[in-house]
């Protein structure tokens, strides 16, 4: 038996302290930065929310499988940080991080095809941070940013939250449009405006899945060298490549005076060790390495000498290269279902390499309200809109494939295929190009319900001076 | 104390939920948090408590299902009753009671995806439309916020807004738009029965045109309570509601949402909602604090109300 407050149900009053009401909300509301009204909490998030609930097969995440790190490696790991290294990785560390872990980022590059010195690397909790700190480094209010559309969601509130205009270059399977680029650049520059960087994801970019060509890489770093610009090299994936030839990063191109380069370990070992890093033009690293300073002093030292011994043990070519053979095995699956689930009025990418797969549905459905109806199907996306700032992308989705069993992405790429299928076919009915039909399995509603009898009281097709009104309950009251 | 649930209100459910669990805490209350899923029942009984609060939202806890489960089990709860319930949650059942009492609501016809698909209810959109003219809306029947409302402007935008507010359930309406002022009437049942107390009017002006985008967040709607009418225009707002709430037969606590028609100076009765926000930024709190009714003192009330 529970016990009970004392005085069981009977109610206290309460009293004016600790009393929250609406009144001090609206008085935090009132000290609230300007830039807050930009970051948006929405329907969407709550909608996304949903999308973790453990009965639901969600192919909305971007997770990295770290089921098959091997629990023995992680304590031997661990074994030899704490023999090693003890103190000093629970100490504080170099803002720019530690020496250890920034040859380990030159060898990551290096396996790339792309030449740094470690001593040029900033060490950051994660990649995420890089697109941060970049944004406070370069971006006042009301400056543009040039980004992919579709764009990487998990960008859109840290350009947000830096009050930046952000406008969004069209992508085809070769990437961001360069000639595009080269108009809205001219444009631009016809009202006296120049973007502060352009950030691109151009391998195996998230959301979209496509590979910018090696043409489009080298007239993208001509551009930016050409005008003086900055660009941002977002590339999480590039390591994770299942099938061609691997391409230059645009940093090797640029040698490094234009092109802002962002690595992070979280798709190459764990994303919980929230490493990342960034090297570029030493003016614009040094002033980063400042803004790191006043956001969290240094990144994890614990997690950077993690990394340091699993790098020295040798085999991180081979964890990487077994997430590989996982990954590729997924990702065809899930092309396969794509094809076998998905009717002829849909597309999709066919990604030569890192986590995502972008579907574009018939224009007239909204994947934000389809994602209702899949959440009930016990299946989840993200809906295209995520990766917009100005509201294209709702007839897309973003399906990941990196996270979830070979069984699961069979099974959930057909449960979407089957609620897409059925909007379509509603939609042919509305519209007329598929005649209704009477299915022979489902019997009709024994009687037709309040809101099914309304079709019987419609008004003729053919209009008349007075349209008729609503059929009322005898006896029923006015106003 | 059931909170959560897996309708897509589930976010804002857990924010009211902790703003009633602290209140209830205040009051003096053992509190047992239920996050409602598969177990309810048998966690139900096991905490066997003298009263159920349901701050649930949406699907589920606002549609008689879960009170139903709470009568079941013989657990006293807050708020209406299962039949209450079922004529809030979903709006064609609500509008029409309210037509039928003759409270003035927006003109709408509603229909099943059956009727589309195997009555040709198609063939009559191009009659609806004429009669409801456009802008018209579009919204899924059952659904509690604003999720799969659509604004159709022409007759081309009106298939696409069908298949949207189709996602979220079997039964669909389109309504005439009104334009004007969101205005909402929370209504409060008293001790000891009696006439329930109408709560001022509030009045929700979003700063940007995504009503619901707007009222979840701090700072991002204005809430003025009591709303800026003339006497006469908010008595019959207040008048309008308390008609509503005893058309529908709620219980506890309700929150009527109506537009002022901006063109007409009218008053049309959108929706009831059997269970309220209770977030920081609801209405229902808001208004009951303009009356001179804290929140601990709400919540206690309702839960008063229910034993």
């Amino acid at each position: 038996m529970r016990t009970r407050a004392p005085g069981g149900h009977r109610l206290v009053t309460a009293t004016s302290a600790g009393r929250r009401t609406s009144r001090d909300l609206e008085r935090y509301a009132g000290l609230f930065a300007k830039r807050t009204q930009v970051m948006r909490s929405s329907a969407m998030r709550d909608l996304m929310a949903l999308t973790e609930r453990s009965d639901i097969i969600s192919l909305a995440g971007g997770l990295p499988d770290t089921s098959s790190f091997p629990a023995e490696s992680f304590a031997s790991i661990m074994s030899r940080v704490a023999v090693d290294s003890c103190a000093r990785s629970l100490q504080y560390g170099p803002t720019e991080g530690l020496a250890v872990l920034k040859s380990c980022i030159a060898d990551v590059m290096a396996e790339e095809g792309t030449q740094i010195d470690a001593e040029d690397v900033l060490v950051t909790t994660g990649g995420q941070q890089v697109i941060d700190l970049v944004c406070k480094t370069l971006i006042d209010p009301g400056d543009v940013i040039i980004a992919e559309a579709p764009t990487y969601p998990g960008a859109v509130p840290t350009f947000c939250s830096y009050e930046a205009e952000v406008i969004q270059i069209a992508g085809d399977e070769d990437g961001m449009r360069i000639d595009e680029l080269e108009r809205t650049l001219a444009e631009l520059a016809e009202q006296g405006r120049s973007p502060k960087f352009i950030y691109t994801v151009p391998t195996f970019q998230n959301p979209s899945g496509t590979t910018m060509s090696l043409p489009r890489r080298r007239r993208l770093v001509e551009v930016i060298r050409e005008r003086e610009l900055l660009a941002l090299e977002d590339n999480p994936y590039g390591l994770l490549r299942y099938e061609g030839d691997p391409l230059p990063t645009l940093y090797s191109l640029d040698g490094g005076d234009f092109v802002i380069y962002l690595g992070t370990f979280s798709k190459i070992l764990s994303p919980g060790v929230r490493l990342g890093w960034s090297v570029g033009p030493r003016p614009v690293l040094d002033k980063m390495n400042v803004g790191k300073q006043a956001a969290d002093l240094c990144s994890s030292s614990l997690t950077q000498f993690f990394v340091a011994a699993y790098f020295a043990s040798g085999r991180w070519q081979d964890y990487v290269h077994s997430l590989k053979e996982i990954y590729r095995r997924r990702r065809d699956v899930m092309l396969d279902a794509l094809a076998e689930c998905f009717g002829p009025e849909c597309t999709w990418t066919h990604p030569q390499g890192g986590l995502f797969i972008w579907a574009t549905l018939p224009d007239y459905i909204d994947t934000t309200d389809l994602l209702a109806r899949a959440l009930d199907q016990h299946v989840a996306f993200v809906p295209g809109r995520a990766a917009y700032l100005d509201g294209r992308g709702a007839n897309s989705m973003r399906l990941n494939f990196s996270g979830v069993g070979e069984a699961d992405i069979r099974e959930g790429v057909r449960r979407i295929g089957e609620v897409v299928r059925e909007q379509i076919e509603l939609y042919g009915t509305l519209t007329g190009t598929v005649p209704a039909v009477t299915p022979a399995h489902e019997p009709a509603p024994a009687q037709p319900d309040a809101a099914l009898a309304d079709v019987l009281h419609l008004p003729a097709p053919a209009p008349s001076p007075t349209l008729p009104t609503r059929r009322r309950r005898p006896g029923a009251s006015e106003g | 104390m059931l909170k959560g649930g897996r309708s897509l209100e589930r976010q804002i459910s857990l924010k009211s939920g902790v703003r009633v669990q602290d209140a209830l805490e205040r009051l003096g209350h053992e509190v047992i948090a239920i996050d409602v899923g598969h177990d309810l029942v048998a966690r139900l009984r096991e905490a066997s408590p003298d009263v159920a609060f349901v701050a649930l939202h949406g699907r589920d806890g606002e549609d008689g299902t879960v009170q139903e489960l709470l009568e079941a089990v013989g657990i006293p709860y807050t708020g209406s009753g299962v039949s209450a319930c079922i004529r809030c949650a979903d709006k064609v059942i609500a509008k029409h009671h309210m037509l039928d009492a003759g409270i003035p609501t927006p003109d709408f016809f509603a229909f099943n995806e059956t009727a589309f698909k195997e009555l040709g209810a198609a063939d009559a959109l191009p009659a609806i439309e004429q009669r409801l003219g456009f802008p018209l809306v579009v919204k899924p029947s059952n659904q509690g916020s604003a999720l799969g409302i659509k604004l159709a402007r022409e007759a081309k935008d009106v298939p696409g807004a069908l298949v949207a507010a189709f996602s979220y359930g079997d039964k669909v309406l389109l309504e005439r738009h009104v334009d004007g002022r969101d205005l909402a009437v929370s209504v409060l049942d008293r001790d000891g029965g009696g006439e329930p107390l109408v709560l001022p009017v509030v009045e929700a002006i979003p700063h940007e045109d995504d009503r619901y985008e707007a009222r979840y967040e701090i700072g991002r709607t204005d809430f003025v309570c009591p709303a800026e009418l003339s006497a006469e225009v908010a008595d019959r707002a207040r008048e309008l509601a308390l008609h509503v709430w005893n058309v529908l037969g709620c219980a506890g606590f309700a929150r009527i949402d109506l537009m002022l028609d901006e063109h007409s100076g009218e008053l049309l009765v959108l929706e009831a909602n059997a269970i309220p926000g209770l977030t920081a930024t609801s209405l229902l709190p808001q208004a009951a604090e303009a009356a001179g009714i804290g929140f601990d003192e709400l919540i206690g009330r309702v839960v008063e109300l229910a034993l």
